[in-house]
């Protein structure tokens, strides 16, 4: 399919400012889900607030704009209730974790299923370019007049150590990394993190004297670099891409279905005549 | 493989927000933004069809149109891999 | 249950009788309406809850999940659902004010949910293992903005069981979430429970949309009686659900008009509805020249009272309220029009007395018989503010 099928056309253009990586992070997803064949009934995409979480709107799949910093926490209702859904949560930094981080880390910890994609433009846009917990010290916010003092976490390693089973990181600037990953992300069994880093020309760029979203870009070129690539031996202050944790551990979902399998047979061995099926019924409105 | 043809450049100018991205990362300068700051393809005939453009586009305003992919544009990503000047 | 097998009404089942906690009861009640998914995080007085669900939801192939937190807890029933379930949390206080954010965000996305609050002394931490009907107010105003909401109670585990089914229809039937205010009397004294045959209360399930696939679906429009057909998440129409203010798609809108319109419907649909939804008992209240106003595990003490001083020839009755929100207004006004005096008996500062006082045609005739110190209210204590407004003494 084209593109244009993976989203609400009625709704563009988007809403995000001219240069702003979060719509190349909606590219490089919508060219993901389409290479690898998804059934857009199959997805959904949950978000919080802020820059980041408005992507929801825009794509042709089940979405969920919820409250900041709590996508994951809506989206693990969704994904245990219904297993067999893809579930994609883009979330900005701050989202994330900042007002997110104990979601962040919990739903990583559960390793369940669930795509998380952290558009890290290591600011908060919408609310006017205050620091956020990835924007690192001595930075310029406009919460930060005197430049910040603010430690940054450093994703991967926040989620490797939390406990997801897939960890990555790439760039706006390479968007075909970008989409592989996220193909590779969205097809693991488990808890997947990609940090896609992003550029914020309006305020963080700003601020920092980095220009606008062309030299940003050439930035993330110059300042990251490949996983066992000679520049990042080379260079060891450079950003390192590419993927850092690939494993299989048990995923939530599957655990708990062994769970009710478990409880449904010491049951039955305690009560035989019990009725174990769905009393849900199904009503339909003559609208 | 077979190499791709250019057929067109797809441009949605109320899409596109003038960011200039795509201008600047073209590996053959093919693009470039007119007076209204909308890009327009004014050397379409250098244009190698790696996409770089179109999968950088934060507005999803550009898109590639080759002979063999047509409208479908099944291509993938890995076609452009080939020709493209993405660095490590 | 198959036809040629008769079954007696007044012989009553004995392994259909339990002897249980209201935490229990209210679990029972749950899973009778069909609940199959819960979100919680330990909190006394209600943890029981949490426990019992997460032995029963897997057996009947349900599911239970421990968040990391209240707020967690709340959000992630609201994403179970929108994939087409039944759904609860439980909690106390303090969780239910983490709770108030993503309640909201149920009130204005319209998510169908049930949140238990078995209420403990407060505010702050208070105190988690002693009665209070502190949280009255928080259910109707904790979450910021202007909206409508349905919150129920029951002082007696039969009525915790039926009204937690009613909590479920309601609900389902008005898209919103549905507080059940019990407290910690009610939570954790044990009494008889009868749990009905299936079929024998009403149980209301989603209404779910019959516009067909590849047909434009507004998840938003209401229908002309108010109601709006759901879609499941994982179905044929993919839309939009977001905490903003948002058009018939689901999508933001700021426009001034979407935005009236969608406050109205919020708050209409429950508001007009409030007749229907109005839940209570009366208890000797035919002629009472004393009418005592009561709910939760207070209005045990209140009917103790009645019956104590109907049988001595006095003319108390009470109005258990089983509704607190929305408040029935036209229901109070009409069983306190004829009484010398009103008593709003309850274990806070008052706050349904002020609803009262609101809505009675004579204010002054309206005292609170409460108490706040973690004990429950006694008759005596009831009896000691009606001697002093009959002017008898104490």
């Amino acid at each position: 399919m084209a593109i244009k099928d993976y989203i609400r056309q009625r709704y563009f253009p988007q809403m995000w400012c001219p240069g702003c990586g979060h719509g190349t992070i909606l590219n490089a997803l919508l060219r993901a889900v389409d290479e690898l064949g998804l059934d857009k009934n199959s997805i959904v995409m949950t978000s919080g607030i802020g820059c980041s979480a408005r992507i929801s709107g825009y794509v042709d799949f089940h979405s969920l704009h919820t409250l900041h910093g709590r996508a994951l926490a809506f989206a693990t209702g969704v994904k245990l209730s219904k297993p067999e859904l893809k579930l994609l949560v883009p979330m900005g930094d701050g989202d994330a974790l900042a007002i997110g981080g104990n979601h962040f880390i919990h739903a990583a910890r559960r390793n369940i299923d669930i795509t998380a994609i952290i558009m890290n433009n290591r600011i908060y846009g919408m609310t006017g370019g205050q620091y956020s917990p990835l924007s690192g010290p001595g930075k310029k916010a406009s919460t930060a007049p005197y430049t910040t003092i603010d430690n940054q976490f450093d994703v991967v390693n926040l989620s490797i150590a939390a406990g997801a089973s897939f960890v990555a990181r790439s760039t706006t600037y390479h968007v075909l990394e970008c989409v592989d990953i996220l193909k590779r992300a969205i097809q693991h069994k488990g808890f997947s993190v990609v940090e896609i880093l992003s550029q914020c020309p309006t305020h963080y760029g700003r601020k920092n004297k980095e220009g606008d979203a062309v030299q940003m870009l050439e930035f993330q070129k110059k300042t990251t670099a490949k996983l066992g690539s000679k520049a990042l031996e080379n260079d060891p202050t450079l950003i390192p891409r590419g993927v850092f944790v690939d494993i299989d551990a048990p995923e939530y979902c599957e655990e708990y279905d062994k769970i009710m399998k478990r409880a449904m047979k010491e049951t039955l061995q305690k009560e035989p005549l019990k009725n174990f099926g769905n009393q849900a019924n199904q009503t339909c409105d003559m609208a | 493989m077979a190499r791709l043809k250019l057929k067109e450049h797809l441009i949605n100018r109320d899409w596109c927000k003038g960011c200039n991205i795509c201008v600047h990362f073209c590996p053959k300068h093919v693009l470039e933004l007119d007076s209204e700051e909308k890009v327009v393809a004014v050397r379409p005939e250098d244009c190698i069809c790696c996409r770089l453009c179109e999968l950088r586009c934060p507005d999803l305003a550009i898109e590639v149109i080759t002979e063999q992919s047509d409208h479908d544009a099944t291509s993938t990503s890995e076609d452009a891999v080939n020709t493209s000047e993405q660095d490590d | 249950m198959t036809d040629n097998i008769k079954t007696d009404e007044n012989v009553i089942k004995t392994n259909n009788i339990k002897f249980v906690q209201g935490n229990e009861a209210c679990v029972e009640g749950a899973l009778y309406a069909g609940i199959n998914f819960f979100a919680g995080y330990p909190i006394t007085p209600s943890t029981e809850i949490a426990e019992l669900l997460s032995k029963r939801l897997p057996e009947k192939g349900g599911k239970f999940i421990q968040m990391e937190d209240e707020i967690a807890s709340m959000c992630a029933i609201i994403g179970a659902s929108l994939t087409g379930h039944k759904v609860m949390t439980a909690t106390s206080g303090p969780g239910f004010s983490l709770k108030q954010e993503a309640l909201g965000y149920a009130c204005m996305a319209e998510i169908p949910c049930v949140v238990v609050d078995v209420q403990r002394g407060g505010p702050s931490t208070g105190n988690p293992t002693h009665v209070s009907q502190g949280d009255i107010y928080q259910a109707r105003w904790g979450t910021h903005g202007d909206h409508a909401i349905i919150a129920l109670t029951a002082s007696n585990h039969q009525d915790v069981f039926e009204i937690t089914v009613d909590a479920f229809n309601l609900a389902e039937t008005y898209r919103t979430p549905v507080i059940l205010l019990f407290d910690e009397v009610i939570g954790h004294m044990r009494e008889k429970l009868v749990i009905p045959e299936q079929g024998k209360l009403p149980i209301v399930d989603r209404l779910r949309t019959s516009v067909k696939k590849g047909v434009d679906y507004h998840p938003y429009l209401p229908r002309e009686d108010g109601r709006l057909p759901m879609s499941d998440f994982g179905g044929e129409h993919r839309y939009n659900v977001t905490g903003l203010f948002h058009d018939m798609w689901g999508f933001p809108s700021n426009n001034p008009k979407v935005v009236r319109e969608l406050l109205h419907h919020l708050i209409d649909k429950i508001d007009n509805n409030a007749h229907a939804i109005t839940r209570y008992k009366e208890h000797y209240l035919e002629g009472a020249e004393y009418v005592l106003i009561s709910y939760g595990s207070s209005a045990r003490s209140a009917i103790h009272l009645a019956k104590n001083r109907r049988e001595r020839g006095e003319k108390v009755g009470v109005l258990e309220l089983q509704s607190i929100w929305p408040f029935p207004e036209a229901l109070v006004r009409e069983k306190c029009a004829n009484a010398k005096a009103v008593i709003v008996v309850e274990m806070n500062m008052g706050q349904v007395m002020k609803e009262v006082k609101a809505c009675v045609d004579n204010p002054s005739k309206v005292f609170l018989a409460n108490r706040i110190d973690n004990k429950l209210i006694t008759p005596t204590n009831i009896k000691t503010l009606l001697r002093m407004i009959q002017g008898r003494g104490v």
